[in-house]
């Protein structure tokens, strides 16, 4: 969803529609009983697994519930910190 | 009238106690019990309807049985009066009864235990138990689901409702009580038109369950109920109807889904207009 749909898309878009995407979204969460926490702790812990081996861009990653047609995901969007040559840069520490 | 699959032999098959639940208040569960029971009244079952509420006594009004309440719920748990004592019968149908909740009481009088048995002795008698439950996830809703052999949930077509009906699917199916099944109570057809009301397959597509019933918002629901004579037995009201098909359904009939008509349509009033114009 682009900035300008955030910011405007809803207001034109029909109540009714509106209404089954909150729906949507607030219902993932109280089906899962993941809280914010949770997702925060599960979040550090696969940044701490995929680092053993690849560098990743922590800043940018993203992890969400979210729903398919009839079941919840969790769905986890980790760039992947990476030069011209195949070798992964280094940052500094 | 048929008797059902029960008929008077000694070996008679048990009816099916059915609870109407919601999570939220104020969708119609109430409503909802006292019309189907009159519907399948109607057809010939044997029916006796449990207000399970207790505190909160509604569905003797609804139905307009409240003038002959002598014994409740709550009398028969504790042993003051019998079963048969404590059922109202509707005079205007043949096998259609009720059994009121104590109005003085709270949901603890009752345990879901004595609920259990309560249910299993009627549906010995009767073709169905409809069970009225009331609003919320505690002892009352549990009460109202420990007998039950399937449950109908109701819903509007509003965030609040739907997201309730959710938590309520997911604490029946806890409960092993199966999969419930869906009434769509209160739609406004020219509001789905236009796109200001969730539509009867944005509900299902949400909560993912089979739709047993829609049911209009309809005026006809208010009067009726004003005059304690439910919907269901007026022949030209069309929640009435809705009711009738939502009975219909439940004794294995396949009844299509009513359709909806919508009369203030802002197209159909243009189109008025232009009708009224001469051509």
């Amino acid at each position: 969803m682009s900035l300008w749909d955030r910011l405007f898309g809803s207001r034109n878009q029909a109540s009714g529609a509106v209404a089954k995407e909150r729906l949507q979204l607030v219902l993932v969460h109280d089906r899962v009983k993941l809280s914010p926490e949770l997702i925060e702790t599960l979040k550090s812990e696969i940044i701490a697994v995929i680092t053993k081996h690849v560098q990743i861009d922590e800043q940018h990653m993203e992890i969400e519930l979210t729903h398919g047609k009839g079941f919840q995901k969790l769905r986890a969007d980790i760039p992947i910190l990476a030069s011209r040559d195949g070798v992964a840069t280094r940052r500094m520490h | 009238m048929t008797n059902g699959s029960n008929g008077s032999a000694p070996a008679a098959t048990l009816g099916r106690v059915v609870t109407i639940t919601s999570g939220k208040g104020g969708v119609g569960k109430t409503t909802t019990t006292a019309n189907i029971g009159v519907a399948l009244a109607l057809q010939g079952k044997r029916v006796v309807c449990i207000d399970a509420d207790i505190g909160l006594r509604n569905l003797d009004v609804v139905m307009g049985l409240e003038n002959r309440i002598v014994y409740d719920i709550v009398d028969v748990v504790e042993g003051r009066a019998r079963l048969r004592q404590a059922m109202i019968k509707d005079k205007r149908l043949p096998e259609l009864y009720l059994i009121p909740a104590a109005q003085t009481r709270d949901k603890s009088a009752v345990s879901p235990e004595q609920m259990q048995s309560l249910c299993a002795d009627l549906k010995k008698d009767m073709d169905f138990v409809l069970v009225d439950s009331p609003a919320g996830i505690e002892q009352g809703f549990k009460n109202a689901i420990a007998g039950a052999d399937e449950v109908l949930i109701v819903t509007t077509p509003e965030v609040s409702a739907v997201r309730d009906a959710d938590r309520i699917i997911g604490l029946c199916e806890a409960a092993e009580k199966g999969s419930p099944r869906l009434i769509i109570n209160r739609i406004r057809p020219s509001m789905v038109r236009r796109g200001d009301m969730l539509s009867v397959d944005d509900v299902l597509e949400v909560l993912a369950i089979d739709l047993i019933g829609i049911v209009p918002d309809d005026e006809s629901i208010i009067v009726t109920t004003n005059r304690g004579a439910p919907a269901a037995m007026d022949p030209q009201a069309l929640a009435g109807q809705a009711y009738r098909n939502i009975a219909a359904r439940l004794t294995g009939h396949d009844v299509p889904l009513m359709v909806l008509k919508d009369n203030d349509g802002l197209f159909r009033r243009i189109g008025n207009l232009f009708r009224a114009k001469p051509a």
